[in-house]
This record gives C-alpha cells, sequence and structure tokens, in this order.
C-alpha cells in the first residue's frame, strides 16, 4: 500500500493539482485510499479501473451520509449506472468536497446531488425526498404528512422566485449562496 | 441579425466585403450554423450593411446565392460607420477566438464540420494576415502564422484521434461550454457516414488541400482577395489621410489580441478548476490550452522582446511551479491536521472549531515564545553574568538547603525563582557580551513587542473573519437553508449522524410550529420566567464565587502576614486551588442553569460562554487585586528591607576594613547579601503557579472526569440495575465552551504574566502541546458527540472576540504595574530605575545622536500627541461612518440587482416564449431532410422524424404557459441556469432543434449513457441548451 503512491506518475499528479482543488498531499492519500479499495492484482491499473458503488460506500467518510448514494450516482462516469467510480471521478469528488473549493461549484453539485430524479429541477418529489434524508430512517423522526407540505410549502415560498412550483439551480444558488454555513457544511475531508 | 443570434448560430463567420456601393457599406458575414444547415446547404451568408445615409431601412438584399437576412446599423456619418465596422470585427475576432478556444471535441466526424473549421482558421489566420500584409508587406509573417495555425490544427487533430476512442462522454459534458455550444450543435446534425477511421484519413487530407486552397485561389480565395482589396478602399476612403498613421497600431492590436488569447487561455487553465466538469474532459482542455499557450507564446515576443519574453515565460512557469510545491509544503508543515480532520468527521464541525482554535493559539504561542526566548533568555544566559556571581542570580542563604527539593521547584521558588524563568534573575547591567547587547533594552521592549504582537494577530484575524462572514445578514431564507445547508458533510459516525437526523427533525418541527405562530400564550411566560430565573441563579452563582475568591485571598494574605510555614500545603494553595475548582464546577453548573431555559444550541452556547466568561474575568480580576494588596504590601517591605541594607552595608564596611577606605571592598557571597522581595519575581511566580494548577485541573478533569467515567460506564455496563451507557452517567460530552474559555483566559494570564515570567510561553507551549494531544485522545476514546450538533460556523469570530478583550484587560493590570510601580532596587533588568519605562530614555540618551533624543522628546511632547489621538479618533469615526455607509449601500445594491434579476427573468421568458412560437411557425414549412445515420441523437434527422409529435406537444406545453425555462423536451432542460443576465437570451433555436431524442448506447461516437441521468426519459442531458452558466 505504501508504494502505490509512487504509482501516480508525476506529470498526471501535477495535471490533478491544476485541475482539483486538493494539494498534493491529499491527492496521494485519495489515490492511497482509492487503492485500497482495489484488490491486490486490480492495483496496477488503478486509473483504470472502477470501485463499485458497494465499495465507496464502505468509506467511513459516505458511511454515514444520508446522501451516499446520490453523491456515488452524480460524480460517477459509469456507463451503466451502477455509480461505480474510477480514480477521477473520486478526485472529483474529493475536489468539489474539498476546503478550498469555491462555494459556486459546491452549490451545482449540491443541486445535482439534491436532484434526485435528475430532471433538472427540484420539485416537490426531489424535496420530500431531501427531507426524508434529513430526517433519517427512523419513524420517530419523520415528519408527518401535513408538516411535510407545510415545510415544503415554505421552502418554495422562500426560494422559488418565479413561482413554477420547482427550484433550479440558479434559484438554488441564489439561497445557497446567502447562507453562511454552508461552504463550511459541505465538506468531506479523507 | 441580432447579437443574440450570432451568439447561437455563429459556428464560423467571416468579414469580407465592404462595399462602397450606393454609399453604404455592406459586411457581407458568412456564417455557417446548425440551423441553417438543416434547412438549406451548408453555407448561408448574411450581409449586415451600414448605411451611410439618413434613411431609415431595415433590411437590404440578399446577394449570395443561399443568404437570407440582413440587418442594417444605421449611421449617419463616416466616423460612426468605422466605429460600427470595428466593433464587428472584434466581434467577429471574438467569436473566431471562442471557437479557436473551444476544446478539442471529439468525433468530429464529418467532413464538413473540419472543412468549416478550417476554413474558420483560414480566415481567422488570412485577416490577420491583411492586416499585417497591409502594414507592412511582410508576406513572411502571415506565412509563420499560417503555420503556426497548421501545426496547431496537426496537434488538435492528434489529439482528438487519442481522445476519439474513449472520450465520448466529454463529448456530452461539453454542452456546458457555452463557447462550444453551436460548434457541438453542427457536429451533431451532421450525418457521419464514414467511419471514424475513413474520417481520420479525410480530414487528413482536408488538412493538406487546405494549404493549397490558400495557395490556389479558388472561388473563396478570390472573394478574400476581393474583400481585401475592398477593405483597403475602404480604410482609404474612411480615413484618406492618416491612413499610414493607422495602421502600425493595427499589427500592435493584432499583437496585444493575441496576447489576449494567450491571457485568456491562461486563465482558463487557472480557472479550470471552477468547472463543473469530469476530469477527462477538464484534462483534455488543460492540455489544449496548454498546448495553445505553448504554440503562441512564442509568437508573441516578435523582435526585440522575444528572449526576455521567453525568459518572463520561463520564470512565470518556474515561479508557479515553485508557489505550487511551496503550497503543497504548506499544508504538509500544518500540524495535527489529520488529527483534526478525524475529530471534525466524528464529531463535526464545533468540535474541531476548539481544535483548531487551540491550533492557533499554539502558533501564537510559538511567536511569543520564540520573541522571549531569542531575545531575552538566551542572550541572557550566554552573555550575562553566570549563576552564583551576583545576590540576585543566587539563592539565599537560608533557601539554599530546600532549593533543589521537588516541592519547592514545583512551586517555583528555591533554584527555580532564581533563574531566567523569572524577572530576578536579570542583571541591570546597560550591555552584555560582546556584542553590547543591550538586555534592559531589549527586556523592555519584547515585552510591549509581545503584546502588540498579540493585538495584531488578533485584529487581524478577527478582520478576516468578519470579510468572510460578510453578508449573510438576512433571514429570509430561513426554512430552504435548514433543508439546503443543515446536513454537515464531514459527519462520518453514524451516531453523530443519528443525533443529527433527530436534530435536523426537531429544527423542522419547531421551525414549523414558529411558523404557524401557534405557540400557546402560557408557554411563552413560562419560558420567560424560565429564562429569567436562569439569568437570576447565574448571577447567585457568579456573586458566590467572587465572594468566595475574595475570602479566600483575604486569608492567604493573613497567612501570608503571619509566615506560611505554620500552615500546611492546603492553606498555602488555597487561592489557587479555589479558583481552579471553582471554574471546574461552575460551567457545570451554568449548564444545569442553561437546559431551564430552552435556547437553541448556538444561542445557549453563547449564554454559557458569556456566563463562565464573567465567571473568570471575577476570578482574575479577584486575583488580580489581591496581587495589587501583595504587591503593596512587598514594597512597604522593601522600603524596609532597604535601610536595613544601609545598616548592614555600614556594619560590614565598619566591621572589616575600619582602616584602609580605599582597600578594595571585601568579598561577600552573594548568597549572603539581604535583599528586597523583588515583587516582580514574586508576581511572575503567581502567574506561573496558577499556569500550572490551571493546566493540572484541566488535565485531571480530563482523565476523571471523562476518561474514568467512560471507563466505568463502558464497564460497569454489564452488571448494574441501569442502563448506563444511556442513562445517568452515560459518556461525556466535549465541553466546547468550557474548553474554549479555559484556553482564552489562560492566555490571558500568560499575557499578564510574560513581562515577569519570561519563561511562561515556555511553559505555555508545553502545555498547550500536551493538551492538544491529551484532548484529541480524550474526544476520540472517551466523548460522545453532542446530541445536538450545531455548527460552530460563526462563533469563530466570536471567540476572537473574547480573546480580544481579554487581551485589552490583561494589559491594563500589566500596563499599570510597568508605567507606575517603581520597580524592585536590587533585580530585575530595571533596578536602580524610578520607572521601568526610563530604559527607553536612557537608551535614547546614550546610544542616540542628541538631535534624535530631542525630536524624541519635541514629538512627545502633550501638545503634539493630544492633537494626534484627536486626528486618529477622528479618523476611525470617519472610517467607522463610511463603512456603515458602504454596508447600506451594498444592501440596497443587493436588493436593486435582485429586483432586476426577476425583472430580466421574465423579460427572457417572454422573448424565448414569443421565439419559440416563431421558430415552430417556421420548423414546420421547413424540409425534413437527412436520413439519420448513426449519430442518433444528434442527427436532426431522427429528431425530425420523430420529433413532430414532440413539437406539437411541446407547442402545447408551453402554449399551457408554463413559464419555466423547462421548454421543449422538458426534462432534458437540465440544470439550465437562466436569468443571470439580460445578455443571455434563452435560445431558441436550440430549443427547437434539439431532440428528445435518447443517444443509442451502443452507438458509435456516442456517449455511453451516463448512469446520473437514466432516470429520465427523454434526450441526453447534456445536450446544450439554455445558458449554461456554469462556473
Amino acid at each position: 500500500m505504501g508504494g502505490s503512491a509512487s504509482q501516480l506518475p508525476r506529470d498526471l499528479l501535477g495535471e490533478y493539482q491544476e485541475l482539483t482543488f486538493l494539494s498534493k498531499q491529499e491527492i496521494l492519500l485519495a489515490h492511497k485510499r482509492f487503492s485500497e479499495l482495489l484488490s491486490k492484482e486490480e492495483r496496477e491499473s488503478i486509473l483504470q479501473k472502477r470501485v463499485p458503488k458497494s465499495q465507496i460506500l464502505t468509506l467511513p467518510e459516505l458511511r454515514a451520509n444520508p446522501f451516499r448514494d446520490r453523491i456515488c450516482r452524480v460524480f460517477s462516469t459509469s456507463e451503466d449506472g451502477d455509480g461505480s467510480m474510477s480514480f477521477e471521478d473520486f478526485l472529483d469528488m474529493l475536489s468539489v468536497f474539498s476546503d478550498s473549493a469555491t462555494s459556486e461549484i459546491k452549490s451545482h453539485y449540491a443541486f445535482r446531488i439534491f436532484d434526485f430524479d435528475d430532471d433538472g429541477t427540484l420539485d416537490r418529489k426531489d424535496l420530500e425526498k431531501l427531507v426524508n434524508c434529513l430526517t433519517g430512517e427512523g419513524d420517530e423522526t419523520r415528519l408527518s404528512e401535513s408538516e411535510m407540505d407545510q415545510l415544503i410549502q415554505n421552502i418554495l415560498e422562500e426560494s422559488d422566485i418565479d413561482k413554477d412550483g420547482t427550484i433550479n439551480l440558479s434559484e438554488f444558488q441564489h439561497v445557497i449562496s446567502r447562507s453562511p454555513d454552508f461552504a463550511s457544511s459541505f465538506k468531506i475531508v479523507l | 441579425m441580432s447579437y443574440r443570434c450570432m451568439q447561437h448560430i455563429f459556428l464560423e463567420m467571416s468579414v469580407f466585403v465592404i462595399d462602397a456601393l450606393n454609399g453604404n457599406v455592406m459586411i457581407f458575414v458568412k456564417c455557417r450554423s446548425s440551423y441553417c444547415q438543416q434547412q438549406k446547404h451548408n453555407m448561408i451568408s448574411f450581409i449586415v450593411v451600414i448605411e451611410v445615409d439618413n434613411e431609415e431601412g431595415s433590411a437590404a438584399e440578399s446577394e449570395d446565392d443561399d443568404s437570407k437576412i440582413a440587418t442594417v446599423y444605421h449611421t449617419d456619418n463616416i466616423n460612426s460607420v468605422r466605429v460600427c465596422v470595428r466593433e464587428l470585427l472584434v466581434l467577429i475576432h471574438d467569436i473566431n477566438f471562442l471557437f479557436l478556444s473551444v476544446p478539442p471535441t471529439p468525433h468530429h466526424d464529418c467532413e464538413d464540420e473540419e472543412e468549416s473549421e478550417n476554413e474558420k482558421k483560414i480566415t481567422a489566420k488570412t485577416r490577420r494576415g491583411n492586416a499585417r500584409g497591409r502594414a507592412r508587406k511582410d508576406s513572411e509573417e502571415e506565412e509563420e502564422m499560417r503555420t503556426a495555425g497548421q501545426r496547431r490544427q496537426r496537434n488538435r487533430r492528434a489529439q482528438r484521434k487519442q481522445a476519439g476512442n474513449e472520450d465520448s462522454d466529454s463529448d456530452g459534458e461539453s454542452r456546458k461550454n457555452k463557447k462550444n455550444r453551436a460548434n457541438q450543435i453542427s457536429k451533431q446534425q451532421e450525418p457521419s457516414e464514414d467511419g471514424e477511421d475513413d474520417n481520420k484519413g479525410g480530414r487528413k487530407g482536408r488538412g493538406k488541400n487546405e494549404t493549397k486552397q490558400e495557395k490556389n485561389p479558388d472561388e473563396k480565395g478570390k472573394k478574400e482577395k476581393d474583400n481585401k482589396k475592398k477593405k483597403d478602399k475602404k480604410k482609404k476612403v474612411s480615413s484618406s489621410s492618416d491612413s499610414d498613421s493607422e495602421e502600425e497600431p493595427i499589427t500592435e492590436e493584432e499583437l496585444a489580441k493575441l496576447k489576449e488569447e494567450v491571457e485568456e487561455k491562461k486563465k482558463l487553465i487557472a480557472t479550470l478548476r471552477n468547472k463543473p466538469w469530469q476530469m477527462k474532459k477538464k484534462l483534455d482542455v488543460l492540455k489544449e490550452a496548454q498546448l495553445f499557450v505553448e504554440k503562441f507564446e512564442g509568437a508573441l515576443g516578435k523582435g526585440k522582446g522575444k528572449k526576455f519574453y521567453a525568459y518572463k515565460v520561463m520564470m512565470t512557469k518556474k515561479w508557479m511551479k515553485f508557489q505550487r510545491d511551496f503550497e503543497n509544503f504548506k499544508t504538509a508543515c500544518i500540524p495535527w491536521e489529520m488529527k483534526i480532520k478525524e475529530i471534525e468527521s466524528h464529531f463535526g464541525s464545533s468540535v474541531a472549531s476548539y481544535f483548531i482554535f487551540l491550533r492557533w493559539m499554539y502558533g501564537i504561542n510559538m511567536i511569543l515564545f520564540g520573541l522571549t526566548f531569542g531575545l531575552v533568555m538566551v542572550p541572557e544566559v550566554l552573555m550575562g553574568k553566570p549563576y552564583g556571581t551576583l545576590p540576585r542570580k543566587t539563592v539565599p542563604r537560608a533557601e539554599e538547603r530546600t532549593a533543589m527539593n521537588f516541592a519547592t521547584l514545583w512551586d517555583f521558588s528555591g533554584l527555580a525563582q532564581y533563574s531566567v524563568l523569572f524577572y530576578g534573575y536579570y542583571n541591570n547591567q546597560r550591555t552584555i557580551g560582546w556584542l553590547k547587547f543591550r538586555m534592559p533594552l531589549s527586556y523592555f521592549l519584547v515585552g510591549v513587542g509581545t503584546i502588540a504582537y498579540s493585538y495584531m494577530v488578533v485584529i487581524r484575524t478577527m478582520a478576516r473573519n468578519a470579510n468572510e462572514e460578510g453578508g449573510g445578514d438576512d433571514t429570509s431564507f430561513n426554512f430552504s437553508w435548514k433543508m439546503f445547508t443543515s446536513w454537515d458533510y464531514l459527519i462520518g459516525n453514524p451516531e453523530t449522524a443519528d443525533n443529527k437526523f433527530a436534530s435536523i427533525t426537531t429544527s423542522f418541527k419547531e421551525a414549523i410550529v414558529e411558523e404557524q405562530e401557534n405557540r400557546k400564550e402560557e408557554n411563552i411566560h413560562l419560558t420567560r420566567f424560565l429564562r429569567v430565573l436562569a439569568n437570576f441563579l447565574a448571577l447567585c452563582t457568579l456573586a458566590g464565587s467572587g465572594y468566595l475568591i475574595y475570602f479566600v485571598v483575604r486569608r492567604s494574605q493573613k497567612f501570608a502576614l503571619e509566615g506560611l510555614d505554620n500552615y500546611g500545603w492546603w492553606e498555602r494553595n488555597e487561592v489557587n486551588m479555589v479558583m481552579s475548582l471553582l471554574g471546574m464546577f461552575c460551567p457545570t453548573l451554568f449548564d444545569v442553569i442553561s437546559s431551564l431555559e430552552n435556547y437553541h444550541p448556538r444561542i445557549a452556547l453563547r449564554w454559557q460562554l458569556g456566563r463562565i466568561f464573567a465567571l473568570f474575568l471575577g476570578n482574575l480580576y479577584t486575583f488580580i487585586i489581591a496581587l495589587m494588596d501583595e504587591i503593596n504590601l512587598k514594597l512597604e517591605e522593601e522600603k524596609i528591607v532597604k535601610y536595613n541594607m544601609t545598616i548592614w552595608e555600614a556594619s560590614l564596611y565598619n566591621g572589616t576594613i575600619p582602616e584602609n577606605a580605599t582597600a578594595p571592598p571585601i568579598q561577600v557571597d552573594p548568597a549572603d547579601v539581604p535583599r528586597g522581595p523583588c515583587w516582580e519575581t514574586m508576581v511572575g511566580q503567581e502567574f506561573v503557579r496558577l499556569t500550572i494548577s490551571d493546566t493540572m485541573t484541566t488535565y485531571i478533569t480530563i482523565i476523571i472526569g471523562d476518561f474514568l467515567r467512560a471507563v466505568f460506564v463502558r464497564f460497569f455496563n454489564y452488571c448494574w440495575c441501569w442502563d448506563l451507557e444511556y442513562g445517568f452517567p452515560s459518556y461525556s460530552e466535549f465541553d466546547i465552551s468550557g474548553n474554549v474559555l479555559g484556553l482564552i483566559f489562560n492566555q490571558g494570564m500568560i499575557w499578564m504574566g510574560s513581562f515577569y515570567a519570561p519563561g511562561l510561553p515556555a511553559i505555555n507551549m508545553l502545555r498547550l502541546h500536551t493538551s492538544m494531544y491529551l484532548q484529541c485522545w480524550a474526544v476520540m476514546c472517551c466523548n460522545v458527540p453532542h446530541e445536538r450538533v450545531f455548527k460552530a460556523s460563526r462563533s469563530n469570530n466570536f471567540y476572537m472576540a473574547m480573546l480580544l478583550f481579554i487581551l485589552f484587560l490583561s494589559t491594563l493590570p500589566a500596563v499599570y504595574t510597568i508605567v507606575s510601580i517603581p520597580p524592585s532596587f536590587d533585580c530585575g533588568p530595571f533596578s536602580g530605575k524610578t520607572r521601568m519605562f526610563e530604559v527607553i530614555s536612557e537608551t535614547l540618551e546614550n546610544d542616540f545622536p542628541s538631535w534624535f533624543g530631542k525630536v524624541f522628546s519635541y514629538a512627545s511632547n502633550p501638545g503634539l500627541i493630544l492633537p494626534f489621538i484627536l486626528l486618529m479618533v477622528l479618523s476611525i469615526y470617519y472610517l467607522n461612518a463610511t463603512s456603515k455607509s458602504y454596508k447600506e449601500a451594498n444592501l440596497d445594491l443587493k436588493k436593486k440587482l435582485q429586483s432586476q434579476a426577476e425583472e430580466n427573468k421574465k423579460r427572457n421568458k417572454q422573448k424565448a416564449q414569443q421565439a419559440r412560437e416563431m421558430e415552430e411557425n417556421s420548423l414546420e414549412t421547413k424540409p425534413k431532410q437527412q436520413g439519420s445515420k448513426q449519430d442518433s441523437a444528434a442527427d436532426q434527422g431522427t429528431q425530425k422524424g420523430r420529433g413532430d409529435k414532440e413539437n406539437k406537444k411541446k407547442t402545447s406545453h408551453q402554449q399551457e404557459g408554463s413559464p419555466s425555462q423547462q421548454h421543449g423536451p422538458g426534462p432534458n432542460a437540465h440544470y439550465t441556469s437562466h436569468g443571470r443576465g439580460g445578455s443571455l437570451a434563452p435560445p431558441p433555436h436550440i430549443a427547437v432543434t434539439q431532440p428528445p431524442v435518447p443517444r443509442g448506447y451502443g452507438m458509435p461516437g456516442y456517449p455511453p449513457r451516463n448512469p446520473r441521468f437514466e432516470g429520465f426519459p427523454g434526450g441526453h442531458p447534456r445536450m446544450p441548451r439554455g445558458t449554461p452558466n456554469y462556473r
């Protein structure tokens, strides 16, 4: 495992640094963590290999996250939609969730994560799912039907500027950009 | 043709003819666009006519075989024509540039596409060439440019080739690239009948043909030449007399433009990481841009500056690399990063904020330590007189026996008292050693510098924090924020996550309840009553603790007067112990009290912090007042000792040297010399002891309160009657407020005490270092996450404000003692002076020329200082007022911007609607063409074929008046962000020409289905639509 870090070519490392918000150490750490998800023989060609979603989700950083499936989905470039990730996808993810990423790109991806049906807007269904994600699986923490309606109504009233019943990216970013907490909480560190 | 149109349709264009027919200037703009291609042949020429007369005419006739539209710029004189032309040129140049900067999109399978691109390049080059040729008649340069272009072409091609096979994704991805949009569309529309390999071959052929094409002017070439002539003519018409003078700047302009392009590319490279693209795409764009920069950077610095330019470029590259390495190095140097991140991922950001604060504090203390250690302690040890040569550097005879006992050392008396750690050890010799080091001056300046540095750092950090926090002051998105930003993505611990779920649910419920405003009256009364009660209790606690300390201090003074030897350990350490115990238990008490109040945790934390702050402050100031009393006592004692000293000296002389007064003074062992009480050392000792006992209590609390409790709960849970883990004792939470305050007060003590105990920063460093490890360990092993997890993003400045306050409060007594109490006569660097700060005037007198002293005395004249202070106050007032007005202006602007954005959005929507309707009408008349081949999605034919139904659906959908941007094939309006600004209108054409046909997965040259978007039915999500504002 220790040797795996050296497998990353130097110029590629430089390019990754150029293209992500990660520092060299972070990239190397990501490389190490990623290679740990692969089996021994797969580690030889780490850049070509994909790690299945189930493996990615075993990462402690994602384990407790209610949006873990969505995160995998959004960042995966897999062809058959299984949410598997290549190393570059992984880096993309870490870059977006890193400390120094701009809040704009963070909000962009946050939007995509929250957009459960991938239709480009957050409609009532998306918001409902989002609330359910946030309140956890347990029944005692679930919101009741009327509470949910009320909540979504309030949210739409606040954020849906053009009153079309959904929240689109620019509306979302508008809301997020005013939030004091977003950039500090939309963060995942290895 | 509106600008909007241009933006959306233009793939390539060229301006050639400027005709002076009828006094009008016409500009033929050739355009190739997806839209045009679909209906006609591949080429359309627009004519932009600039009419010189005042006539109001709107359209000119089309001239080319298949040209369509013409728009007219109205002008009334020749000058504005020139302006227009120039604007157009710039516009066209820009558009060309846009295409130059398009990242390598794979699967440019179609020849037409390739051709068009080549053409575009040629035209761009020739235009440049025109300018050049006109200017210098220098064909060589033109040739060079062309070859450069060719080279670039080749490179691109090669890249495309390599990218083509695998990189199908970035194809779809590139929809986000605004610049790329039009390009892409056309590409998608063109049927690619040939296999990839064929295409490549064809492309190569093309590339070769190209040069020929240029040299053997065919029709196009001719036209170009014509254009050139005409342009020249026009030039002459427009600026007949000063043409020569104007030609030179044009080449400059070209150069500048190229430079601009290169700069643009560089900027692109720098901002690439901000783009929400996939890595592969980013990699490609990066390579492309780097290639471009490499190619053209050389061309830039022609002539005289070339070498220098190349050198500069190289140096900037090196510098960038160095900076990156340095950045990496810096992050590698940040200590405990991993530890803190681990904690952060377990306990959320609030707990981590404490550790970050601790680390920051450690950094500050390191600098303070460096100052005192390097400028005071080390010089004294190396160059000052060694131990035992002076009375102040020797343990007195009476204490010698116990000086090395551990108990004595632990108390920081005995040997420790007479060491560099304390003020009294330092000699008042003006210069020491061969360096002529000004010890007293250095001592004084370090003391002042420590405090000045602390102020500077704290205030600077506060200002920076305030900057970062600015703007988030409106609460209009209460619910949305709760929804979108409440999850802390750092949480990696299932338990914490559960707590977080619960807290989010509660906060939702609370917010809903608050929103409904059906809280019961009695509830409010009860809450109010409870809050008042809680505050009352807290006040009682504070008063009680204050009195207790006062009492204990009084008692200890009594003990001190009677002599400590008669009393035991408790009596001696009573004050410290009581203070530590109060500091330990009162916060817990406050915690209990605050549970009455039922505040939001963030507010509760503030209250808690405020109360503990008041407690500590009270304690500290009681302590300081007690110290003051003691200082006064010591001063009195000093007078007696002084008097005794003269007697003792007299007796010494009388006894030993009765006859010879000129003989050298007799040697008395310095240990035997009677000495004053040296109140400074006493003060220093007190602070050091306080620090140590504070540290000890903290550690013991951690070990007993956290660790042992955790062990007990963990292991006795098996054999206990109730559930210990969830029942009464349970595990402890990490007490952020208490720990932060402990840290802050500790720092306050350091600031107060470090003047009298130069070793204090060193001790504090040790303390912080160990507590970092100990607390990290304790948190990870025996604390549980907070029940109500919350973020601490805003508390940082709160901590800082408290720190600043403490700093101020702790400088007060220190400055007071320095300024108003005379230093001891026989110890410390200032002995023999009436006030400590006299060391400054002494230095001025002895070490500086006399005029400097004079200037200084003038400058320190109250007549000068008072106006200066007045000026400062006034300027502060002024700055404050301006900043306030700026803030207001800012808010106003925000409001305006908001309303404007909304207005724009509305307008754009209307426009889009209209345009769409128009499009739809025209679409029906257009011939359907281009049977689809492999490229399914891009293929307009397919779309048309099955698109009719869809289109109709679309129309009806739109006419239903859903005003959202999600027009057309609804679902594939993916992440269109609209209405960012009025200039970017929605693209009506594209909305129609983009069919909701899904891409076939197995088809060559098509991006594999993207998993994220598999959810929705129609169309590839990455198709360019809308104005992709993803940056």
